[in-house]
């Protein structure tokens, strides 16, 4: 018989009615690296609060280490091994890294008073044991994403977890980041801990795992060895739709540039920028967190005007000092962060469409309302926003939906140039799939498109072309029918 | 764009409620002292005061900012008119009707410099608008102090407070002055790319940058109109007690965020109707005066009263709106 660590079976989960979780099974081995994928709201989650006591299940079995478990708090599951690290980490911002990792068996030893030496003791033993660098005293606060993860992930080796569970790990971390990340994992394994990693990324859980599980709407789809696993039949497994990944074809190439950037510098962040785009044509810009390529969309967008240089549009020298003069000389920008940046959560569907061409939608001074209403139609329906009503607030749409707002938003300015700066970022692939179909649609029909993006399957597969920054300079300008990712990837470190 | 009904509005709901049991209460107890045409005209001649500078805090808080310098610069405006008055017409004399529609332009004028340097300081610096206003209100009841020596003034023409005090067809001209304001900023408001900015602004000021409104020029605006509105708080104030002094209606500043909130004006920004703002100023001047329908109630509870009411308001709207208030912490 195999050694499981965790076996999960024919797990049942409602909530008011609703069958969240359809009986499905999750079988981990001991010390194994299994990866939990599926959309959104496919019932990952659930299961993960299932397991970790913190939701009771409604049926099915639960088995720690081969001993099924009637009832579990959250208590009983951390004394069994099983740790949770959650998306936020679940630390205290305002305590140094010694405190947040001594925090929890100060609670369980129920002390009253603090013994630092002691605590001082067991902080070091535990980023020891993964060979995590970090200064103690530190404030967690002032740490990286990347480092603040390790912490939470020396917490949890500090209670001899047998299984660690990370609820997508790699959503803010960057490349080198997620290598650092994965070489940990790969430590933790041969320690002999089991790790459930949940992702949705396709490349890593090639990269990473030993074994795969996929839900699709509370049900179990698929489970196997990750050998066994490609990428037509993950993105099926995950949607239960076939995609064409074929690598889009640019059929309708002006001969001028729509937009050129001749030498632009922004002091401190990037420097001599050289790239030109055509209508019809999609361009990649890509490269690690820090090689500027933020800072170059937020200047080309007026937010954080570049230094010296110059921004032709359509053969023109255009000085864009604002996102006014940005918009006037017909660029979009549908930003990094969609949450903060790209949306009104609170405001309706409506609202957020037509915002930035609310101008336009007067009559004598006033808003007209009649072309109002008719705006926020034409752009629900045009690009098949799933809600029922557009009086309906942003913040109660998935993330493909959301960001097709923030586009909706764009396109009704009827931009020359539109520029996405992770136009993809936390949506599910049904919808990514879908986002990607739009903006090659717009590039067909003149636009020039800029996306800007590390996810370089997302490259590949749209761009003709791709501008790869490294430290603030441009390290090439590459052909992608020419090239592979792995050379993109050398040129990018 | 909602389409709420008035009454389905659950702060203008509520605030009818307290009205309603207010006025039979009212009514039971007090009715020959309280329901007479002349307490209600006295009641529409004193509340566009305060009236006024709620509607500049209201425009203020829903683009999640606020206006602590309206009493200041209420006070600062009726002092420097007053001062005009006089040396127009002497310290007894007579001034000419002409005069009294060029006195609202300068009190305007007065009203958009002081918005004008709050939204300068607020959008250039970054500074909290709390802290400029208040530092703004500071400066101008300063500047009051200084022209007065802190004394009242009450030696200027009396023609001005005549004007104002008479009544149009049984209608205070105050209260004539704060309905047209009403009006135009209701139509502002609900009307305007102008009104709908604000909003969206109120929602998230990053958004609204990122989507290319001009949240600095928007906001300037915004403080501008609420001078505005304080400043002709300052005239009515001005005609109302016929003198001018630095330190006149100082408890109006707690009084017009009490009512602006009480109106549904969310702190956050983002949200609220003149309808609700206007309510709750007419509410908290029937509840004033009806409180001082009774004697045995010292005047000196009225500051207590507003006090714990606002307290009480904020305390009940995040019962109501603890769904929405879960749903952004996640």
């Amino acid at each position: 018989m195999e050694d499981y660590v965790l076996r999960a079976v024919e797990i049942e989960k409602h909530f008011s009615g609703v069958r969240a979780l359809d009986k499905v099974t999750l079988e981990i081995k001991r010390g194994e690296i299994h990866c939990l994928a599926g959309e959104n709201g496919c019932g990952k989650s659930t299961l993960i609060k299932v397991i970790s006591g913190v939701y009771q299940k409604d049926g099915g079995i639960v088995e720690y280490d081969g001993e099924s478990v009637e009832k579990l708090t959250p208590i009983d599951a951390i004394k069994r091994g099983i740790q949770v690290i959650y998306q936020d980490f679940s630390i205290f911002p305002n305590l140094t890294v010694m405190e947040n990792l001594a925090i929890n068996s100060e609670l369980v030893e129920n002390r009253k008073f603090v013994n630092w030496k002691h605590v001082r003791e067991i902080a070091q033993q535990a980023i020891a044991k993964i060979g995590f660098k970090v200064d103690l005293d530190a404030q967690l606060g002032n740490l990286s994403v990347a480092d603040k993860q390790m912490v939470a992930i020396c917490r949890a080796l500090m209670f001899n977890a047998k299984l660690i569970i990370m609820d997508e790990p790699t959503t803010a971390l960057t490349k080198r980041e997620v290598k650092a990340l994965f070489k940990v994992i790969m430590e933790l394994k041969a320690q002999g801990i089991a790790i459930l990693f949940v992702s949705h990324k396709l490349d890593e859980v090639f990269e990473i795992a030993d074994r795969f599980t996929i839900f699709r709407s509370g049900k179990l789809i698929a489970t196997g060895n990750t050998e066994d696993l490609d990428d037509k039949k993950f993105s099926f497994y995950m949607t239960g739709r076939e995609f064409d990944n074929a690598v889009f074809k640019p059929t309708n190439v002006t001969k001028d540039n729509i937009i050129q950037v001749k030498n632009l510098s922004l002091d401190g962040f990037y420097k001599n920028i050289n790239f030109a785009v055509k209508g019809g044509e999609i361009i990649g810009i890509t490269g690690l967190l820090d090689s500027g390529r933020t800072e170059l969309a937020l200047s080309l967008f007026g937010l954080k005007p570049s230094t010296s240089g110059e921004i032709l549009i359509e053969g023109k020298e255009t000085v864009i000092d604002s996102p006014q003069a940005a918009i006037n000389s017909g660029i979009g920008f549908v930003p990094e962060d969609r949450l903060s940046e790209g949306l009104f959560l609170e405001r309706s569907i409506g609202d957020n469409i037509v915002i930035s061409e609310i101008d336009k939608l007067t009559k004598k001074g006033f808003v007209d309302k009649e072309k109002y209403e008719r705006e926020i139609q034409r752009w629900v329906s045009e690009l098949t926003i799933a809600t029922p009503n557009a009086d309906n607030a942003a913040s109660t749409l998935s993330g493909g939906n959301q960001q097709r707002i923030v586009l909706a938003k764009w396109l009704a300015c009827e931009p020359k140039v539109l520029i996405l700066n992770g136009p993809t970022v936390g949506v599910d692939i049904g919808s990514k799939h879908d986002i990607h179909s739009i903006l090659q649609k717009l590039a067909n029909a003149g636009m020039a498109v800029i996306i800007i993006s590390d996810d370089l399957p997302e490259v590949m597969q749209n761009c003709s072309k791709v501008v790869v920054l490294r430290d603030g300079q441009v390290a090439g300008e590459l052909d992608t029918n020419d090239i592979q990712e792995r050379q993109i990837i050398d040129i990018m470190m | 764009m909602k389409k709420t009904s008035f009454l389905k509005d659950k702060h203008v709901k509520r605030l009818v409620i307290i009205m309603v049991l207010w006025a039979v209460f009212m009514a039971i107890t007090r009715f020959s002292k309280f329901y007479t045409v002349i307490n209600f005209q006295t009641m529409f001649a004193q509340f566009p005061e305060f009236g006024l500078m709620s509607l500049g805090v209201m425009v203020c808080m829903i683009t999640s900012g606020i206006d602590l310098s309206v009493v200041g610069v209420a006070n600062t405006t009726a002092i420097a008119s007053a001062l005009l008055m006089r040396s127009i017409g002497g310290d007894t004399g007579t001034m000419a009707v002409f005069w009294i529609p060029i006195l609202f332009l300068f009190a305007i004028l007065i009203g958009t410099v002081a918005g004008a340097l709050n939204g300068f300081l607020i959008t250039t610096f970054d500074i909290p608008p709390i802290l400029v206003t208040l530092g703004m209100g500071e400066l101008f009841t300063g500047i009051g102090i200084v022209l007065t020596n802190g004394a009242a003034i009450s030696d200027f023409p009396k023609d001005y407070a005549y004007v104002v005090n008479s009544r149009f067809a049984g209608i205070p001209v105050q209260f004539i002055i704060f309905a047209l304001v009403a009006i135009v900023l209701a139509i502002i408001l609900t009307k305007t790319t102008y009104g709908k900015k604000i909003m969206m602004i109120g929602t998230s000021q990053k958004a609204a940058r990122f989507s290319g409104l001009k949240v600095n020029y928007l906001l300037i605006k915004t403080y501008i109109i609420s001078g505005i509105c304080a400043a002709l708080g300052g005239m009515i104030m001005l005609a109302n007690y016929n003198s001018a002094r630095a330190d006149y209606g100082t408890n109006y500043t707690l009084q017009s965020i009490l009512i602006v909130v009480l109106g549904g004006v969310s702190p956050a920004g983002g949200r609220g109707k003149i309808s609700g703002v206007i309510l709750a100023t007419i509410l908290v001047r029937v509840l004033e005066t009806g409180i001082n329908r009774f004697p045995q109630i010292s005047s000196y509870y009225i500051s207590l009263i507003w006090g714990a009411v606002l307290l009480f308001v904020m305390v009940l709207d995040y019962f109501s709106e603890n769904n929405i208030k879960l749903l952004k912490r996640k």
